[in-house]
């Protein structure tokens, strides 16, 4: 056993049994941030509160809604945003974190392809972010089921009917998956476990493993210029903050997480106090019901970029582009053969390929939402093909590439 | 040692695994809730009548003789007949990705919604998405009325003549 000796304070005995001298040293005064990032860096934090916030306000929820196919619409609409005290605050935080949530990782995504974070040892902070990403995509479906509403029926059947695997009618996989043969009690039961428990724990899981793949390669930054990072804390350590191209995440670069963060909040509690009706579909205030469909199905509007190159094509290769899209993005730490970690607007036609992309998927999520008749149908078709090409022609585009 | 663990482990694993895929199986009680009567003296011609079985719609629609004599060989072979009269029975929903198509009495044909996937009155796709006709559940005849989820004489002689799909 350690040798303790009398404390001389609540400090020291807390150190010298839990060392929190030396994990406040190791997570935060001595866990150096490069200088040159610039607001986008904070997305990952802005992203880590939402979290929390998505989490406290569940369990609020948690405590008043009834997870049965009779009771959950109205535990839902009636109890918790009538009776239950502050219980609309409590859904409508939930709500909004639920969608901007997405929109926060899109951009924290969008900022990783646009400076090249994923390459050079920088592989596996890529590949656990995207992980994220699917768990998210769960955590969000899943919970999309609990209202019990009308989207969240028919989306749960259209849904799990992907399973089927189109011609190959995995008919049973179908019906294990929901317990039943159309969604019901067991399917309402069982996702409600996964929203509540097994997901989140996922979640909690990939971000120690997100935040440990960052140790070793360390963040990137704005020129991707790549330094020692010793060397550089030993300068901060000796007082040379100024020479020093790092600084320590607490409480330096915190100060500045923190203050992204703030004027985020400002936007985000504006969204839930005056515009919480963005995050909630009218189709969804009425009751399931097994022999309605809805006129016009449609995901939340993070889903709709992968819906809508699931849709102009037959069932077949529409499964198969569906597929393409969900796993594509996982492959382009390898996909793109150039070795250059700067942005992109240094790396010649990759500036270009990343603008179409982003151009592509918001033209694809604006179709998506739209009917699915004459004209958009045409463009969504396109811009389906248009994704696919970009990817297909991203390894020849960047094998050229000149070293920046 | 570390072979008997692994042994040990594995078999603890293939058996909890088994475990697990079972627990999420639909209960007996929801398999055994899987019949339907329903009496078919009440249809009328060219109107849709949904009735529900294993939670999915079930579509019924009763011909008039002038859809009967205007139909193809393909289309008469889904025709299911009781009583003298020519039924369309089929589950209701588009085998695109399962929304419910809805009836056009005037057109004599299904529209569905989701991404314009149409079906004749004999549930047969004709135009895309929708990829194959709808589904005829296992049905039963018996007088006037049909049992679902029950396989009778004629529903296994049409699965034979592979008019099912
Ligand atoms: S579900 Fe009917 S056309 Fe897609």
């Amino acid at each position: 056993m350690a040798h303790f000796t009398k404390a001389t304070s609540v400090h020291d005995w807390l150190n010298q049994r839990l060392a929190i001298d030396t994990l406040q040293r190791v997570l935060s005064k001595e866990y150096w941030i490069p200088k040159n990032i610039n607001f986008l860096w904070a997305m990952g934090m802005v992203l880590a509160f939402t979290f929390g916030i998505l989490l406290v306000s569940g369990i609020f929820l948690l405590m008043y809604y009834q997870p049965h196919v009779d009771t959950a619409f109205d535990s839902v609409n009636f109890t918790i945003m009538r009776e239950v005290e502050f219980g609309w605050l409590w859904r409508h935080v939930h709500a909004v974190a639920a969608s901007v949530v997405f929109l926060i990782i899109y951009i924290h995504m969008l900022t990783g392809i646009y400076y090249g974070s994923y390459k050079k040892g920088r592989e596996m902070i890529w590949i656990s972010g995207m992980l994220l990403f699917v768990a998210f995509s769960a955590e969000a479906f899943s919970g999309y089921m609990l209202p019990w509403g009308q989207m969240s029926y028919w989306a749960g059947m259209v849904i799990t009917n992907l399973f089927s695997l189109g011609s190959l009618e995995f008919n049973g996989l179908v019906e294990w998956i929901r317990g039943d043969y159309v969604p019901g009690q067991a399917f309402l039961d069982r996702f409600f476990m996964l929203h509540v428990l097994l997901i989140p724990l996922a979640i909690l899981g990939l971000i120690g493993l997100h935040f440990g793949a960052l140790r070793i390669p360390h963040v990137n930054n704005q020129d991707g210029e790549e330094f020692d990072f010793d060397e550089e804390a030993a300068k901060y350590k000796a007082g040379n903050k100024k020479e020093s191209k790092v600084i320590a995440f607490a409480n330096d670069f915190l100060s500045k997480d923190m203050f992204v963060v703030s004027i985020y909040l400002i936007f985000f509690f504006y969204l839930v106090f005056w515009h919480f009706g963005f995050a909630m579909d009218a189709i969804n205030f009425d009751p399931a019901d097994g022999l309605k469909t809805p006129p016009h199905i449609y995901p939340e509007w993070y889903f709709l970029w992968s819906y809508e190159i699931l849709r102009p094509f037959p069932k077949d290769p529409g499964l198969v582009a569906f597929g393409f899209a969900q796993v594509i993005f996982f492959l382009l730490p390898w996909l793109d053969r150039s070795p250059n970690a700067v942005p992109a607007s240094r790396r010649g036609l990759f500036f270009f390929w990343f603008w179409a992309m982003v151009i592509d998927l918001i033209i694809l999520t604006a179709m998506g939402k739209l009917p699915p008749q004459g004209i958009y149908s045409t463009i969504g078709l396109f811009a389906a093909w248009a994704f696919i090409g970009l990817w297909v022609i991203l390894p020849f585009i960047t094998r050229n590439e000149k070293r920046a | 040692m570390g072979k008997v663990f692994g042994a040990v482990a594995g078999v603890g694993a293939v058996g909890a695994l088994y475990a697990m895929k079972k627990s999420w199986d639909p209960l007996p009680s929801v398999k055994a809730a899987g019949f339907t009567t329903v009496d078919l003296s009440a249809a009328e011609p060219n109107k849709l009548m949904v009735e529900k079985w294993r939670g999915k719609p079930i579509f019924i629609l009763k011909k008039t003789p002038e859809m009967v004599a205007k139909q193809s060989a393909e289309q008469t072979a889904r025709d299911i007949v009781v009583n003298g009269e020519n039924f369309l029975i089929c589950i209701g929903l588009c085998t695109h990705l399962g929304c419910i198509p809805a009836y056009r009495e005037a057109k004599q044909d299904f529209k569905c919604a989701c991404h314009g996937g149409e079906f004749d009155s004999s549930g047969i796709d004709t135009l895309a998405p929708p990829p194959s006709p709808m589904v005829i559940p296992p049905f039963n005849v018996k007088g006037n009325t049909v049992v679902l989820g029950e396989e009778g004489e004629t529903y296994r002689q049409m699965k034979d003549a592979g008019v099912l799909a």
